[in-house]
C-alpha cells in the first residue's frame, strides 16, 4: 500500500513538450514511474521519451490514466486541470508557480467537491521510493523506507529527505504540498493518509510561516495520530508583513509565525528541530 | 497589490457599492468649489492616518485646499502622500465592518461581518465578528445576505441593502482577483449605509489580466525592486551576512540557521531553480549592493549542476572584484568538480550546510 500515486498509477503530463515538462518526464520514468502519455494543443502525433502526445486529455484517455501532471504557464493551468478533472483524471499534480489564486480557488473547491484530489500548485510533487514519482524531486537522495514527509517547500524538503537517507532513514512517501495560499492538501490531509499508510512507521512534518496549517495539524495529531511526529519550521527570523519568496509565507496581522507553530507542535508532543540536520536525531528519539 | 481608498472605492462604485460622493486630488488646485463640509483625507497604503493627522474637515474651498496643502506634504508611517481624496462629509449614525478573504484553512472565500465598525477588527472579540465561509460553485445568494443581516441586526429595507452590498461585493472580489475586500467602516447615514473606507488587496499573480488597474508601487524597497525586477525573490534585512540560496524554504531555513548561530543575515535571496552561469552571477549584483560583510551561498542541487554555479559564483568574484569572504555549501550533480572549482580560486566551499555556516563563523568571528 502507498499514499496517493503507487507503481500502477498511470500518469500523464499537461505540457509535456516543454522545457519542464519533458526534461522531468525523462526522470520520472527513470525512476519507474508509468509516463504513459503527454498533451500539448497543437503538438499531437509527437514523441517525448517515446511517450505518445495528444492534443486533448480526452485522446490521451484511451491510455486510462489516474493521474495528471500539470506544467503549462500560470495562465493555463485552471483550464489544464478543468480539462483533466473533466475527463476523470483523479489525481492532479500542478507543478506550475504563480498561479492566480482565484484560479486555485476553484481548482480545489471544484476537486474537492467532486473526489478529486489535488497535489500543488506550486509544489515538487509526491514521490513513492522503490514505486513512482510525479514531480520535479531528484531521483538520488532518497531510499525505501517507513518515513513520510510532508512539507510546504522544495528544495527544503530535499535537504531533509537527504539527511534522513544519509541516517539510514528510508522513505515510504513524500509529498510537496506548495508553496502558494491556497493548495490542494494541507497538512490534516496528508496526516490521515499517513496514519492509515500501512508503510509509514513515523512522520515528519516540513512546516513554514505563514497561515495555520501547522496549528491545524498539532490540533489533529493531539486527537487522531498515533504514529511518532517531529517537526521542522522554517522562517523564524523573518519579518513580519514580507513575503519570503513562497506567496504564503508571509505573517500578516501578526498570525502564522514560527513561535505559534513550535508552541502548538510542542503541546502536541510533536519534538521540533532547530537546524534541518537535526530531523534525523529528533526521529531517533522517538522512533528507533 | 493595495489599492489606495480611491482606487478601491472607484471599484465599490463600478460594482455597485454605494460610496460617499467625492474624487481624487493631487493638488491642492485640483479641490473644486463646494456647499456645505468636506472630508479631505490622505491617501497612503497603511493604517491609523486619522491619528497622524491625515483625515482633516473643510467648510470653505480656501480651508479645504490649505489643509489638502499641508497633507500632501505630509508623511505618515513613512509613507509619503501623493494624493488626498475629498469626498462629502456624512451624518453617521452608526459603523459597522464587512470584509471578504480567502480563508486559508477551509480554502474558500470568507465573509466577516460585525456591528463593532470604524476600529481595527482585531480589536473586536469574536463573539462579535459573524463568519460566513462561501462555497464558491455556490457564490453569495441572498439566503447569504438574509444569514448574516439577521446576525447583525439589520431588517426591512436596511437588510435588503446589506444584502445587494455583499452580493456586489463578493462579484467585485471574484472578478478582480482580490485576496481581501474590506469596508471599515460600512456607515449608516441618513438611512442609507455607505462605504466609508476602503481597503482591496489584489492578488499580484493575477495581475495580467487585470491591465485596467494602475500598478501600485508595492511597500518594497527600491533595491527589493530591482532585484524582483531581475527575477530574484529578495528581501532586505538588517544583518551583514548576505545571503544566496536556493528555493524560498531552504533560503528561509538558512537565515534561521545563521540567526541561530549568532550571525545575522542581510538579506534573503532566492536563486530559484537555476542552471546558468549568469543567472548566479547577477544574483550577487544585488546582495553586493546591501553592503554585507561577507556572503553565503547555499544551494542544494537537486538537478542544479553544481559546476555550472560555482563558475557563475567564480564569474562574479572576478568581474565583481569581491574582497569579502564567501562561503558556499554546494550539493548535487557534479558536486566535487563544482567544489574544487571554487576552493581552486579561493572560495571556501561545503557538501553541507552545517560545515559552511561553522566555517563562516569561524571567519566573521576572526575578523573581529
Amino acid at each position: 500500500m502507498s499514499v496517493i500515486i503507487d507503481e500502477n498509477t498511470k500518469i500523464i503530463v499537461q505540457g509535456i513538450t516543454g522545457h519542464q515538462g519533458s526534461f522531468h518526464s525523462g526522470e520520472m520514468i527513470k525512476f519507474g514511474a508509468k509516463v504513459v502519455a503527454g498533451v500539448t494543443p497543437g503538438k499531437g502525433g509527437m514523441k517525448v521519451h517515446d511517450v505518445p502526445v495528444y492534443d486533448t486529455v480526452e485522446e490521451a484517455m484511451i491510455h486510462e490514466p489516474d493521474a495528471t501532471m500539470i506544467t503549462v504557464p500560470a495562465p493555463f493551468v485552471k483550464d489544464a486541470a478543468f480539462e483533466a478533472m473533466y475527463n476523470g483524471i483523479r489525481v492532479v499534480y500542478i507543478l506550475t508557480e504563480k498561479v492566480p489564486l482565484h484560479d486555485a480557488l476553484d481548482i480545489v473547491s471544484y476537486a474537492r467537491s467532486h473526489g478529486h484530489v489535488v497535489i500543488g500548485p506550486n509544489g515538487p510533487g509526491i514521490t513513492v521510493p522503490g514505486k513512482t514519482k510525479m514531480g520535479i524531486m531528484p531521483n538520488h537522495i532518497f531510499k525505501k523506507g517507513t518515513v513520510a514527509v510532508a512539507s510546504r517547500s522544495g528544495t527544503l524538503t530535499y535537504e531533509i529527505v537527504n539527511a534522513l537517507t544519509l541516517n539510514g532513514y528510508g522513505q515510504s512517501t513524500v509529498i510537496g504540498l506548495g508553496g502558494d495560499r491556497i493548495t490542494g492538501l494541507n497538512f490534516v490531509d496528508v496526516l490521515e493518509l499517513f496514519e492509515k499508510d500501512e508503510d509509514t512507521e513515523a512522520i515528519v512534518l516540513v512546516g513554514e510561516i505563514g497561515g495555520t496549517a501547522e496549528e491545524e495539524a498539532a490540533e489533529y495529531i493531539k486527537k487522531n495520530v498515533s504514529k511518532p511526529v517531529v517537526a521542522y519550521i522554517a522562517g523564524r527570523s523573518a519579518p513580519p508583513g514580507k513575503r519570503m519568496g513562497h506567496a504564503g509565507a508571509i505573517i500578516t496581522r501578526g498570525k502564522g509565525t514560527a513561535e505559534s507553530k513550535i508552541k502548538a507542535f510542542n503541546e502536541a508532543g510533536v519534538p521540533v528541530a532547530e537546524f534541518p540536520w537535526e530531523i534525523p536525531d529528533a526521529l531517533k528519539k522517538v522512533y528507533k | 497589490m493595495n489599492l489606495y481608498e480611491y482606487q478601491g472605492k472607484a471599484l465599490f462604485r463600478k460594482f455597485g457599492v454605494p460610496t460617499p460622493e467625492g474624487y481624487v486630488a493631487f493638488k491642492p488646485e485640483d479641490i473644486k468649489e463646494f456647499e456645505g463640509e468636506r472630508v479631505i483625507k490622505a491617501q497612503v497604503l497603511t493604517g491609523g492616518r486619522g491619528k497622524s493627522g491625515g483625515v482633516k474637515f473643510a467648510s470653505s474651498l480656501e480651508e479645504a485646499r490649505k489643509l489638502a496643502k499641508q497633507i500632501l506634504a505630509m508623511e505618515i508611517k513613512g509613507h509619503k502622500v501623493h494624493a488626498v481624496l475629498v469626498e462629502e462629509k456624512l451624518k453617521i449614525e452608526k459603523e459597522f465592518y464587512v470584509s471578504i478573504l480567502i480563508d486559508r484553512s477551509t480554502r474558500s472565500p470568507l465573509i466577516m461581518a460585525s456591528p463593532e465598525g470604524g476600529v481595527e477588527i482585531e480589536s473586536v472579540p469574536d463573539e462579535k465578528i459573524y463568519k460566513f465561509v462561501v462555497n464558491p460553485e455556490i457564490g453569495v445568494k441572498p439566503f447569504v445576505g438574509r444569514v448574516l443581516s439577521k446576525k447583525m441586526g439589520f431588517t426591512g429595507d436596511l437588510a435588503k441593502q446589506f444584502t445587494n452590498i455583499l452580493m456586489n461585493l463578493y462579484k467585485l472580489f471574484r472578478e478582480y482577483d482580490a485576496e481581501l475586500v474590506e469596508i471599515n467602516p460600512l456607515v449608516l447615514s441618513e438611512g442609507k449605509l455607505i462605504a466609508a473606507d476602503s481597503k482591496v488587496v489584489i492578488d499580484t499573480d493575477s495581475l495580467y489580466r487585470h491591465k485596467d488597474l494602475e500598478e501600485n508601487a508595492e511597500e518594497k524597497t527600491p533595491l527589493e525592486l530591482e532585484a524582483n525586477k531581475a527575477g530574484y525573490a529578495f528581501v532586505e534585512l538588517d544583518g551583514n551576512v548576505g545571503v544566496i540560496a536556493n528555493g524560498a524554504g531552504l533560503t528561509m531555513a538558512t537565515l534561521d540557521t545563521l540567526l541561530l548561530y549568532g550571525l545575522k543575515p542581510r538579506n534573503f535571496l532566492d536563486l530559484g531553480g537555476t542552471d546558468s552561469v549568469d543567472i548566479t552571477k547577477n544574483a550577487f549584483t544585488y546582495v553586493l549592493k546591501a553592503n554585507p560583510d561577507a556572503i553565503l551561498v547555499n544551494i542544494f542541487g537537486g538537478v542544479t549542476k553544481c559546476d555550472t554555479v560555482a563558475q557563475g559564483i567564480i564569474a562574479a568574484k572576478d568581474a565583481f572584484n569581491i574582497n569579502m569572504p564567501i562561503v558556499v555549501r554546494l550539493s548535487g550533480v557534479h558536486e566535487e568538480e563544482g567544489r574544487k572549482m571554487l576552493e581552486e580560486n579561493g572560495i571556501h566551499a561545503f557538501a553541507d550546510m552545517r560545515h559552511a555556516i561553522e566555517k563562516l563563523k569561524e571567519i566573521m568571528e576572526g575578523s573581529q
